[in-house]
């Protein structure tokens, strides 16, 4: 008895307390046995004229399904008098609508499907074999613009779908041209978290840096920036976590931050249960009257590497194995601008987009590890950016000019200011300031389909000679119609 | 274990801003399209805050998700879309990245307005060599005052669902506005019959609805396919094959590029007829009433 009592009242406080602002104040002032009463019955009004409306709401929506159904031009208005005079414009008899109801149908829940599928001619000047950004700890790839002649490139898979009214997942492989499968992106998303918070875990691309998130095949150019091949090996994907805030403001504000195990250049993954990749960035950005908008990002990356290993060579020449363990700290401030007249693309638009990247690394690094295996403090202090512009200049023709700059700074090499060894046992170190030119011309036949020349004046090896790099590259996308991001 | 604790504490400190935020009184709309806006005023009045997402100067098809729409879209109780794919290059990254779990599909605050009404031109077969064609028919929906009643009843049952308390309100709005159409349409079908069976060129198949509703002939359509631009070749065979059955004048709407339109409208002695299209799409077509008038008013001039 007694809970049968006690059930509708925590019912109504619940109800109450869900209904928000408007039922509350009854609710809160609940100390006595009226006042519970009072709310209980306030929150009983406002149930049931929820469920009136919503009840309302579906007669009227089954109304004017039956209304279109019908077939004939009956309008959903009839209930007004129809008016006399107004002679009637019949519709042609729509087709039969296709319906798959009594049968079941496998496949309706199937997730969307996409594979872009890309390639290019590379003719380029330097042997590729040989490229590294000079005055930097090379990644393990990433670096350069890839073999010369025809190459198949990478053929993207995406598969994604909806889980269940709680989340959301997608998995991206690129099954690469040498017939090896990356799984770039594979995550899952909430989407039933409200007051703009986002959770996505699994494998993900950082979203620190504005290009870092963004798939090989939205890239404004054939290759990356330098910054982002020499700091990241391409692109940062994390295995780990990401939060994500947005800001309850009539502009962007946006907060997030990412753990990660640290698979991915400048970390490494290490048997360890800490965590070796942080990221913490913030985004704002909003329009400009109706035809510019802009973003702004600034992030912070806190990466952990051990014996993260690079082949170099010694003062003598011969091939050597050199490892830095230590912290590896990068802040970006990335900016992008679209302007379009009007704000539509279809015919003109200028997107000017660039990003500052500054790293500090500091720790040991280890000379010869397979041979001599000697050890001395390093730090560095290294950075580089980049700025393009890319504008269509008529419907499907878009034409592009990036520059890249790096500055390796003057790292500290314990084994070297000890006098153990010389500056040259560390040819990969000597500082430089690399760059590189790039200009590019893209011609899209559908949303679906681009055809891209590029040419690039590459300064970026140690033997300062230019290397002149052609790229004729196409990219197709077949399937589900993608989404992008600005 | 202190790096965790840091970052820990950051977001923690973002979710306290978060918390702290105001509460708003207006339901808050977003619209992808002025149309979708100018209907959402008609039934919500003051009761809804409106923000839109497009203008009439934009193909809505081809619109970016901008930081300033996710913005819009996280706070937003109700999203109003076309639908029928017009959207899909940009409305997903609003809903995925919003935040916003009101707004995703299957839940009342996202409301689509072309599945309500009967579509046009579904094909029964599709395949990208078609062009940008919509698997799910042609969602240029606005431009028949019958569908937009159809979608009225729906909007305003929707407003009612997710804004209870105002739920008479929007009701009493929305038979007031059924009433004020209804005779605004039978005005404007009446004005509009001269129309029937006059041949006219298009640029899109964006003007699909308005032709099926009043009848005019769509003789040829300047893009060969749904999203392809003319080519010389083709242009010049619409030259030939319009000579013999010369329309009346060539449709264009507000956000459409005027070059080709104007190119064969020299060429086979046709006026360019600038139709707004949508709500804003010239200085007359300031709400959907003024839209109607204006697009019906411009074609009689033409068609004298």
């Amino acid at each position: 008895m007694g809970l049968a009592r006690v059930m509708p009242a925590a019912c109504a406080l619940l109800i109450a307390g869900l209904a928000g602002s408007r039922a509350a104040p009854a609710a809160t002032a609940a100390p006595d046995e009226i006042a519970a009463l009072k709310a209980e019955l306030e929150a009983l009004k406002a149930d049931t004229a929820a469920r009136e409306a919503a009840l309302e709401a579906r007669i009227r929506q089954l109304e004017a399904a039956s209304a279109t159904a019908g077939g004939t031009a009956a309008p959903s208005v009839a209930a007004a008098p129809p008016p006399a005079p107004a002679p009637a414009y019949p519709e042609p008899a729509p087709p039969a609508p296709v319906s798959a109801r009594g049968s079941s149908n496998p496949t309706a829940f199937n997730p969307a499907i996409s594979m872009i599928i890309t390639g290019n001619y590379a003719a380029l000047s330097e042997d590729p074999n040989t490229y590294r950004v000079a005055g930097f700890i090379p990644p393990p790839e990433g670096e350069g613009p890839g073999p010369r002649s025809f190459n198949l490139g990478e053929s993207e898979l995406t598969v994604a779908s909806n889980v269940d009214p709680y989340f959301f997942a997608q998995v991206t492989a690129a099954i690469q041209g040498d017939n090896s499968i990356d799984i770039e992106e594979a995550f899952f998303k909430t989407i039933a978290l409200s007051h703009g918070f986002t959770v996505k875990g699994g494998r993900f691309f950082s979203g620190t840096g504005y290009l870092n998130e963004i798939h090989s095949h939205n890239w404004d150019f054939a290759d990356q920036p330098l910054v982002y091949q020499v700091f990241f090996g391409g692109q940062l994907a994390q295995d780990g976590m990401q939060v994500r805030w947005v800001a309850p403001t009539d502009y962007f504000l946006e907060f997030g931050g990412e753990l990660g195990s640290g698979r991915s250049f400048p970390a490494t993954q290490r048997n360890s249960n800490a965590l070796a990749s942080d990221a913490l960035f913030v985004h704002v950005g909003n329009d400009i009257g109706d035809s510019t908008s802009w973003r702004l990002g600034v992030s912070w990356l806190d990466q952990r590497a051990t014996d993260r290993a690079y082949a170099d060579v010694d003062e003598f020449g011969a091939p050597v194995t050199n490892a830095f363990t230590g912290t590896s700290r990068t802040w970006i401030v990335d900016g992008t601008l679209k302007w379009a007249p009007h704000g539509d693309p279809t015919q003109h638009q200028l997107k000017l987009q660039g990003e500052y990247m500054h790293r500090t690394e500091s720790g040991a690094l280890a000379f010869d590890v397979t041979g001599e295996n000697l050890s001395g403090p390093y730090d560095s202090a290294q950075a580089g950016w980049y700025l393009q512009a890319v504008y269509e200049f008529m419907q499907r023709w878009r034409a592009g000019l990036r520059y890249d700059y790096m500055d390796s700074g003057h790292p500290h090499i314990g084994l070297v200011s000890s006098g153990t060894l010389p500056a040259t046992a560390f040819p990969a170190l000597l500082p430089a300031t690399p760059d590189r030119t790039t200009l590019m011309v893209d011609w899209s036949l559908s949303e679906f389909s681009r055809l891209r020349a590029q040419f690039a004046w590459d300064q970026a090896r140690a033997n300062d000679e230019h290397d002149r790099q052609l790229i004729l590259q196409y990219i197709f996308s077949i399937g589900a119609h993608g989404a992008h991001k600005f | 274990m202190p790096r965790f604790t840091r970052l820990l504490s950051a977001l923690g400190i973002a979710a306290l801003l978060g918390l702290g935020a105001p509460a708003h009184a207006a339901l808050k709309v977003l619209a992808t399209t002025p149309d979708w806006a100018a209907l959402t005023t008609e039934l919500g009045g003051d009761k809804v805050n409106i923000y839109t997402a497009t203008s009439a100067f934009q193909d809505v098809h081809r619109v970016d998700a901008k930081p300033s729409l996710v913005a819009r879209a996280r706070s937003a109780d109700l999203v109003v879309a076309t639908g029928a794919d017009l959207e899909i290059g940009w409305m997903p990254v609003l809903l995925q990245d919003s935040g916003n779990t009101r707004i995703q599909p299957g839940n009342p605050g996202y409301f689509e307005a072309a599945p309500l009404v009967h579509l046009l031109e579904v094909p029964s077969a599709v395949d990208r060599s078609m062009g940008d064609i919509h698997p799910l028919g042609n969602p240029h929906v606005t431009l028949n005052p019958h569908n937009i009643a159809t979608i009225a009843t729906a909007l305003t049952a929707r407003l009612a669902q997710v804004d209870p308390g105002n739920a008479a309100f929007y009701q009493q709005r929305g038979a007031d506005f059924q009433k004020r159409w209804a005779a605004a349409t039978a005005r404007w079908e009446a004005a509009a019959a001269p129309l029937r069976g006059v041949g006219v060129v298009v640029i899109h198949r964006d003007q699909v609805y308005l032709c099926n509703w009043l009848g005019l002939k769509e003789l040829a359509a300047i893009e060969p396919k749904p999203g392809v631009p003319p080519s010389a070749g083709y242009l010049a065979e619409l030259v030939t094959k319009l000579s013999a059955t010369p329309p009346k004048m060539i449709l264009r709407n507000a956000y459409n590029d005027p070059k080709a339109a104007e190119w064969l409208a020299e060429r086979i002695h046709a006026p360019v007829v600038l139709l707004p299209y949508s709500v804003g799409g010239t200085p007359e077509a300031k709400d959907l009433f003024a839209l109607f008038d204006d697009t019906v008013n411009r074609l009689l001039a033409a068609a004298k």
